[in-house]
């Protein structure tokens, strides 16, 4: 296909699909309700982390999304432009996530942030020698500053990018791309340092005392699985509603698999083994509780679901080149991949063992006692399934939302003709 | 000037007829032509590469991946085996060779920590790989090659520079040196010359 073919290409949003938008955005804002009122019956508690799990596999998406998009004008890569516009939508939802946000910033700064975080719990900062050390990084004020600065960065990051990509469209000058190329360093570099570290204040820190220098990376290998398995669901369905039937080729899919393959699975199993066995092979008991509560009862089997569900059989689905190049199995092992990167999600936030339970221990058997009976976190609540589908559904629609407002394909883009002609040897 | 040098080579030392082209589009069709014409063995000789070409000539698939797969779970395997014998099995080979591991307690963990096992065990799984992916390509290539009879033409020296050769073996199943040398001409080259083994 020419380049100037592909205004024929079907690529504005029409038909169902265009209409799907605004349904998914109420059913979203609905389920979250619905959320709300559960939360009364089912304990803050539980409310507040699923609502953490929901809104981490929401921002991890949408992290994703940026983070391809900024490394595709950092390369100059030829190869994306015509599947980029769908990435563009994703990271555009961050110019509103971060209202889903607000919420846990008020329940801290109004000094309540004891339900979700054990540094809320002011007493016990100053009182044991560990966590006092950490008082002054994890005090209310300054962790909600830094959480206002990682999502400004996001929210501007990620509009300017749709913006500037989608003005091209209109007018064709070239000074879009170069003015992407020229500031996609800096936000990758920003990106970089927010990422990391609001991976860190978000979710590191629901067990205060915990810490692994891996887990900035673990996160982002997460959602980089996730992102990319929504890349492929998301340009499949533009082609099952018949969009973008010759825009994007079979070549596409292949690159996404591979990243799918190198990033979400491989990756990700690298960083997180590698953060294990640190852990495992020092046997500090600061450190191995935090696995340790991911072995005992029910998370065991979640932790195994996770290294063969996650690891293993995607490896041998993904390894060869024929499953990433057939049109019907690979939106299936993404569809997996991305049931996957929520199971990984909940697993990383859901099960923490309040403080005091670890304290008082002074035996092995002592500490599985007090981690079985502290019943945190263990057995799924309705919650955990509204708060995920609820923003998973906003996230959603606001992408389709983005995308109907727009053409599908960055037609302006001096390098389309690459996009559309590549192959892979 | 094309008759003379086609006709220099005696019968039995033919190692093949090259066609010349000034273009990547003439060379491309030409392939086209020939792999549909049912020549196997023959081969294209280019400057730089020409996209799409493997798939005009009809070139099949490498099997690389697939000794590279099996090369990297022989390391697999290797690694496992080595570290679990050594580290803590006890057995006969036959009743007769007694083998023992060194069975060394280190930090608390257990003689079979397989998480211990994990870093070998990927490392020699990447090493055989490795290895496998560049002996195999080695092989697959028959290289090293020291003499190769395309070499011998100083015509054909241009391939590395600006032009392009087809070249089809007399070795083809399907090669009659007429023929060859009409249906040659018929793709509308610069000249067509034979090759010396």
């Amino acid at each position: 296909m020419k380049v100037a073919d592909v205004k024929n290409d079907n690529i504005r949003l029409g038909g169902g699909a265009a209409k799907l938008g605004p349904v998914l955005s109420i059913v979203g804002i609905t389920t979250l309700g619905l959320s709300v009122v559960l939360g009364n019956g089912e304990g803050w508690n539980t409310f507040w982390k699923s609502y953490l799990v929901g809104f981490m596999v929401a921002l991890g998406l949408c992290l994703g999304a940026l983070f391809f998009i900024l490394l595709q004008h950092m390369t100059r890569s030829g190869w994306s432009i015509s599947i980029r516009r769908l990435a563009e939508g994703i990271a555009k939802n961050l110019s509103w996530l971060w209202m889903l946000f607000v919420p846990i910033l008020v329940l801290v700064l109004k000094g309540d942030g004891e339900i979700l975080y054990g540094w809320g719990n002011r007493e016990l900062m100053e009182s044991d020698h560990i966590l006092h050390a950490k008082a002054g990084y994890l005090s209310p004020v300054f962790w909600s500053i830094r959480t206002i600065f990682y999502l400004a960065v996001w929210t501007v990051i990620g509009t300017l990018y749709y913006k500037w990509s989608t003005a091209q469209d209109k007018d064709g000058d070239l000074k879009w791309t170069h003015k992407m190329q020229k500031w996609a360093p800096l936000c990758m570099i920003l990106f970089a340092f927010t990422q990391s570290y609001a991976s860190i204040d978000w979710v590191m820190t629901l067990q205060p005392k915990w810490f692994s220098t891996m887990f900035a990376v673990y996160f982002w290998a997460s959602c980089m699985c996730g992102f990319f398995a929504m890349m492929i669901l998301l340009a499949r369905f533009m082609q099952a509603t018949g969009h973008l039937q010759n825009s994007i080729t079979v070549e596409h899919y292949h690159d996404l698999g591979k990243w799918l393959f190198g990033i979400g699975v491989v990756f990700w199993a690298y960083i997180g083994f590698s953060q294990y066995m640190l852990i495992w092979y020092a046997n500090l008991p600061v450190e191995t509780n935090w696995y340790m509560t991911r072995q005992l009862g029910g998370w065991g089997p979640i932790s195994l679901l996770l290294l063969f569900g996650h690891f293993l059989l995607p490896f041998v689905l993904l390894i060869t080149r024929w499953t990433k190049r057939w049109r019907s199995p690979l939106p299936v092992i993404a569809a997996w991949l991305l049931l996957m990167f929520f199971v990984d999600i909940y697993w990383l936030i859901m099960p923490v063992v309040p403080e005091h339970a670890l304290a008082t221990a002074k035996t092995y058997n002592e500490l599985a006692n007090n981690i079985t009976s502290a019943e945190i976190g263990y057995g799924f609540s309705i919650l955990n399934f509204t708060c995920l589908i609820g923003m998973l559904a906003l996230v959603l629609g606001g992408t389709l939302i983005n995308l109907r407002k727009c053409n599908l394909v960055a037609t302006a883009d001096p390098r389309l003709g690459e996009a559309l002609h590549f192959e892979n040897a | 000037m094309n008759e003379v040098t086609s006709t220099n080579v005696a019968r039995e030392d033919l190692y093949g007829l090259a066609a010349e082209f000034k273009t990547t589009p003439g060379i491309y069709h030409a392939a086209e032509k020939v792999h549909a014409a049912g020549f196997k063995w023959f081969d294209c000789h280019v400057p730089f590469p020409v996209h799409g070409l493997d798939r005009a000539m009809g070139v099949k698939m490498t099997i690389l991946p697939i000794l590279v797969f099996f090369g990297g779970m022989a390391g697999l395997l290797a690694a496992c085996t080595l570290q679990i014998f050594t580290n803590s099995l006890e057995f006969d080979i036959w009743a007769l060779v007694p083998l023992v591991g060194y069975q060394f307690e280190v930090s608390g963990k257990p003689l079979l920590g397989a998480a211990a096992f994990v870093p070998v065990a990927f490392e020699m799984t990447v090493l055989f790989s490795a290895l496998t992916a560049v002996f195999g390509t080695l092989f697959l290539n028959k290289l090293p090659m020291f003499y190769h009879p395309i070499l011998k033409h100083p015509a054909l020296t241009r391939a590395t520079d600006d032009r392009f050769f087809l070249v089809i073996e007399a070795r083809d199943p399907k090669f009659s040196r007429d023929e060859v040398e009409s249906f040659l001409h018929s793709l509308d080259p610069e000249t067509v010359i034979a090759l010396e083994k």
